[in-house]
């Protein structure tokens, strides 16, 4: 049986794209972004045990050398996830394919489709492409969360069942894009050109750093002329929330000016992209 | 100090409020309708509640003309013809609404606005329409002043519901209460997002579920009051209501409630309600003498009685011995499981019931998921809901409520709160209804966490209007006392905010 690691599932979501959708999140990226506010998906529990005594209600325990989280006595505390050292979850259930279509059986009647997102979920295509067709059995749209990290092109089985991509394009420049997120950007605007040209890009992605004028504008400009109105194009804010602290050195304690953000939208519609907006 | 001298001297009561409660002050010296020994200490322990229905009934509780009369034939008594265009419609109805009674002394159904006036609006060009309907609805706002007035639309798209809709948003009112009736057949994608998108700024129109209420009452029925589902050109004569949490007091266990405890205060109620019912009926003068009745505004035969039960959760936790509400009714199957147990025991036992004067519903009473009171604290959730602070997510509430909203068809509901994001994607929360309302949910009401018009337990309040409560000025609408009163006792105002969750690992 086919497995991979997941994080969490969310029943309901309405930000994972259109209309009302369950969101189910895959542990372990391609990328290694330094503004990453989810870091703990980052990379597969190595069972090192370092977060063990850590935890307040004893919700961790290692059995045959693998730690086991108990979902009952958990509070959610999260002190776990800050005390790892490898980006990482002691939370993660490998779930075969039926699993997951167990667990969102129950929301189905009441969304559109499914996102999956991570982490980098096209860690899994194969899983993924299973999970997808059983889905849209039963009439529901299935959409990839993407970093672009994945060649979409050489896998036509995932991209049948595929409704749309959601592709994060967070720097254009390649030794930016490299120090940013620790992995080359060529692969990622290969898809954004590939995922155009089948139609199959449900929209575009770009977080706006603060203090970082050059790189805002060479991506949006890039991205914006690329895309012109046919995706959304959604610009984000940098937030520092559930940024590891060394990082939040680095790409700074305060969230993107609002207004600042918002000079790249006007920018991004000017450069084309007619669905540009901020969120 | 008395009664009537506090009343006199409250610097929160405006005039009508006032004279409201000297009213009431003034029903309760009678004592001549009574009830058996038995009722009194049932309501002396709190078991039951007749929610200050007032000791002299000389309404019935819920009054819902029939409007289409009214347009079609004018009223006599109050010298009315029928109206020609747009500006007599609207003016026919204001003057109309000031004579219609109830418990709350405002007219609690205002009429389907929409189907009503379609034919005047779409006559007159889309702007004059649009003044005409806002100072309608200004109207209603500063005459009718009670959260508990209410008006319905749909099922079908129309030029008046989307201008009700328009305006509802623009003006921001509390009043009037205001329901969709959902059919997804008749009601297009289009006009059910606008009315989420209306519903995420101004927390209304609420949604009922047009299949569930025809199949009741037939095609003929109204949503009034909070969520009250009544036949039009009718009412409901009276809704007391049983604390099932205090009546589960006296059960040793399940069995004991269901078999003994629950029987015994079923029948207490039923005989409350068959008394009062034949005292509206034959001894007040309404049903005899009043013009809704002599000019057929509304029919004796489509009266009802509208038995209600709170307190579902806090009875179903207290029999299984649950002290914390997150593993209680709602979020524990077996607890849930005998919440399905007692509403059978106690529908059973109410449509066993030969009822007054309740011709047109083959003689029986039905149920009602009673919205609860500000004076009930957390001791009775409102009808079967999930106590406030232990909601489970979405999924797990909607799931819940689709079990037990089939038992109400004279009333029921549940309240999704929203955060920010909701505002932009209506979309997201259509879907959500839909399945829903298919899956068997009755009643949806939904707003978001930041506006200032927000729904307490069944009825809309502003938040700026229960500060000046609180600052010890009046407000205007008389409900917003219990708003505030829901909110100190109930937390009604913190009912779990439906979060979209950060998207991970971008």
């Amino acid at each position: 049986m086919k497995k991979a690691p997941v994080n969490r599932i969310i029943p309901f979501s309405n930000v994972d794209g259109p209309g009302n959708r369950t969101s189910i999140f895959f542990q372990g990226c391609t990328f290694h972004c330094l503004f990453c506010h989810n870091p703990e998906t980052m990379t597969c529990c190595r069972s090192c045990g370092i977060c063990l005594s850590y935890c307040p209600v004893k919700a961790l325990r290692k059995k045959d050398g693998k730690i086991v989280w108990d979902s009952e006595a958990c509070v959610q505390c999260d002190t776990c996830l800050k005390v790892c050292p490898h980006f990482s979850s002691p939370r993660v259930t490998w779930m075969t394919v039926e699993d997951v279509l167990n667990q969102i059986r129950r929301a189905m009647p009441y969304i559109d489709g499914i996102t999956t997102s991570g982490g980098d979920c096209t860690l899994y295509p194969s899983f993924l492409a299973e999970l997808f067709t059983a889905v849209k059995q039963q009439g529901k749209t299935c959409l990839i969360d993407a970093n672009g990290a994945y060649d979409f092109a050489s896998d036509p089985a995932l991209m049948d069942v595929c409704d749309g991509v959601m592709l994060d394009v967070k720097a254009v420049e390649p030794s930016w894009h490299r120090e940013l997120v620790s992995f080359d950007v060529e692969p990622v605007l290969r898809n954004l050109d590939y995922l155009l040209s089948v139609g199959k890009l449900q929209e575009v992605r770009t977080v706006i750093l603060p203090n970082r004028d050059r790189e805002n504008s060479e991506t949006v400009q890039f991205v914006s002329q690329r895309i012109g109105g046919r995706c959304p194009y959604k610009i984000i804010r940098y937030r520092p929330f559930g940024v590891r602290p060394e990082y939040r050195r680095i790409m700074g304690e305060e969230e993107t000016d609002p207004v600042y953000a918002e000079s790249f939208v006007l920018l991004a519609r000017e450069k084309g992209a007619s669905e540009a907006f901020m969120v | 100090m008395s009664e009537a001298l506090r009343i006199i001297q409250d610097p929160t009561l405006t005039y009508r409020q006032e004279l409201v409660g000297l009213a009431r002050l003034g029903e309760s010296t009678d004592d001549s309708l009574r009830y058996s020994d038995a009722y009194y200490a049932a309501k002396e322990k709190g078991a039951l509640c007749d929610l200050n229905e007032g000791k002299m009934p000389f309404r019935p509780r819920y009054i819902c003309p029939d409007y289409d009369l009214l347009f079609e034939k004018g009223c006599d008594f109050l010298q009315l013809d029928p109206p020609k265009d747009l500006l007599e419609a609207v003016n026919v109805l204001e003057i109309f609404y000031c004579h219609v009674p109830s418990i709350t002394t405002y007219p609690v159904y205002l009429g389907d606005l929409d189907r009503l006036l379609e034919p005047f609006v779409i006559r007159e060009n889309r702007a004059y329409a649009k003044k005409v309907l806002s100072l309608f609805l200004r109207n209603i706002d500063r005459v009718q002043t009670d959260s508990f007035v209410h008006a319905d639309i749909g099922p079908e798209d129309s030029v008046t519901g989307r201008l009700l809709l328009e305006l509802t948003e623009e003006m921001q009112l509390a009043i009037p209460n205001l329901t969709l009736r959902y059919d997804p057949e008749k009601t297009s994608d289009d006009f059910a997002l606008a009315c989420v998108r209306c519903m995420l700024k101004t927390a209304k129109p609420s949604f009922a579920n047009h299949r569930m209420f025809v199949e009741e009452w037939g095609s003929r029925y109204a949503i009034a009051s909070c969520y009250n589902g009544l036949s039009i050109g009718g009412g409901g004569y009276t809704l007391p209501r049983m604390r099932l949490y205090e009546c589960a007091l006296d059960a040793k266990d399940p069995e004991d409630f269901i078999a003994n405890v629950l029987p015994t205060y079923i029948d207490l109620q039923l005989e409350y309600m068959d008394k009062r019912v034949r005292f509206i009926v034959e001894e007040s003068s309404f049903f005899k003498t009043n013009f809704l009745v002599t000019e057929g505004f509304v029919k004796r035969e489509n009266f009802i009685g509208m038995f209600g039960v709170v307190g579902l959760a806090e009875c179903c936790n207290h029999l299984l011995g649950i002290d914390d509400v997150k593993k209680g009714f709602g979020l524990n199957p077996e607890a849930t499981a005998l919440g399905r147990k007692i509403m059978d025991a106690i529908e059973k036992r109410v449509s066993a019931h030969v009822a007054p004067y309740c011709d047109a519903f083959d003689h029986h009473y039905r149920l009602h998921a009673q919205v609860g009171i500000d004076t009930d604290g957390m001791d009775d959730s409102p009808g079967t809901r999930i106590p406030i602070g232990a909601e489970p997510c979405m999924l797990d509430q909607l799931e819940v409520n689709e079990q037990f909203h089939p038992y109400f068809p004279t009333g029921t509901g549940d309240i999704f709160k929203f955060e920010e994001t909701y505002v932009k994607t209506p979309e997201a929360v259509l879907p959500i209804i839909k399945a829903s309302l298919g899956r068997g949910l009755r009643y949806f009401s939904g707003y978001l966490e930041n506006n200032d018009v927000v729904r307490v337990t069944g009825y809309l309040v502003k938040k700026s209007e229960i500060e000046k409560l609180r600052q010890k000025k009046q407000s205007l609408n008389q409900v917003t006392l219990y708003g505030m009163g829901a909110q100190d006792g109930g937390h009604a105002l913190d009912r779990r905010v439906q979060h979209h969750e950060e998207s991970a690992g971008k």
